[in-house]
């Protein structure tokens, strides 16, 4: 059953632009377990650990691990095959 | 010169509480001033940061509630009893304090009148903030979308804005609101009365023939069951933005 202690990528919309410069909620990303494509902001995110977990909304596959260091912000990559930021106008 | 090239990172950034406001007993809109603010979308948000005297952080995001007005940012921050950032923020943070903030964040779920529509919006509790902004947008002469806002409260005592959402004209304006209230209504609400559910968006959204573009906001559970139903009465999944506000809607 799906649970109601997650948020989604909205929430990492801050420490992804740390991360990347730019602005990525809209970024889109495949998923290298069941091959879905969604931009970053749908994905489900757990926070209850020192690092924010992103998981498919497909699958539930872990994609990503994002922790947010004194020496600045770090993403493990692990299920994440591609990564696409949307293009600016 | 140095702003120029550094654009696209994000920065913490020092504002002045300019005023507050009231909403509900657990929630206060909090009008900030920040001096470099490059201007936002509706729907956007800040990351608010506090800092202990021994250096201990914590971070929370919140929705802008207003459109762009030049360097005044609006906030709208519900107190949960136990958090580490809101109390702060609802209780103690007065007129003339400053704040450390960063943004503005988001590029999903967003609207800009020149988006179009016509424009489907679902708040579940304090969800409503980061529409309201979308709404206010519209109304201060954002062109002529259509939209419907759905509201779903507790209780009277629980609706942000509601003066505000009851004093707007839906013939003159083109914007309609349909509240609903789960666990204790007006005297004589003749209105819903129970959770957001499908036959319940079957009325009061636009026909996914007409092609709506729909954002839902709230707690997961009623961010999760309002999606789900949209798609289940015909809308793109592609034209339906979430955000989820976690299990305690704040």
């Amino acid at each position: 059953m799906p649970s109601d202690n997650h948020v989604d990528g909205n929430a990492m919309g801050g420490l992804l632009m740390d991360a990347f410069g730019r602005e990525m909620t809209d970024a889109r990303g495949c998923c290298a377990s069941c091959g879905s494509e969604h931009v970053m902001a749908e994905l489900i995110v757990y926070r209850s650990g020192p690092g924010d977990v992103l998981r498919c909304p497909s699958c539930s596959t872990v994609l990503m691990v994002a922790t947010p260091l004194p020496s600045g912000p770090r993403i493990y990559f692990s299920r994440l095959l591609w990564l696409a930021p949307k293009e600016r106008a | 010169m140095a702003r120029a090239a550094l654009r696209g990172r994000l920065t913490w950034q020092v504002a002045d509480l300019v005023d507050r406001i009231d909403e509900t007993a657990q929630v206060r809109s909090l009008v900030l001033d920040v001096p470099d603010w490059p201007g936002h979308r509706p729907g956007q948000h800040v990351d608010v940061r506090l800092t202990a005297d021994d250096g201990y952080q914590a971070e929370r995001s919140y929705s802008i509630a207003t459109p762009a007005d030049g360097t005044r940012v609006t906030i709208t921050v519900e107190r949960i009893d136990d958090g580490e950032v809101s109390p702060y923020l609802v209780d103690e943070l007065g007129v003339g304090d400053k704040l450390e903030l960063r943004g503005p964040i988001g590029g999903y779920f967003v609207w800009q009148p020149s988006d179009g529509g016509p424009l489907f919006l679902a708040a579940g509790g304090s969800g409503l903030v980061p529409l309201m902004a979308m709404v206010r947008a519209r109304i201060g002469g954002g062109g002529h979308v259509p939209v419907r806002l759905l509201v779903s409260s507790r209780s009277p005592d629980e609706v942000i804005y509601g003066g505000e959402l009851g004093m707007i004209d839906t013939d003159q304006a083109g914007v309609e609101v349909i509240q609903t209230f789960t666990r204790a209504q007006p005297l004589g609400w003749s209105g819903y009365r129970r959770r957001v559910d499908r036959e319940m968006l079957d009325d009061v959204a636009w026909p996914a023939s007409d092609n709506p573009r729909c954002y839902v906001c709230g707690p997961t559970g009623f961010v999760e069951a309002v999606a789900t139903a949209l798609v289940e009465l015909g809308h793109e999944p592609g034209n339906i933005r979430t955000e989820r506000f976690g299990p305690t809607g704040g």
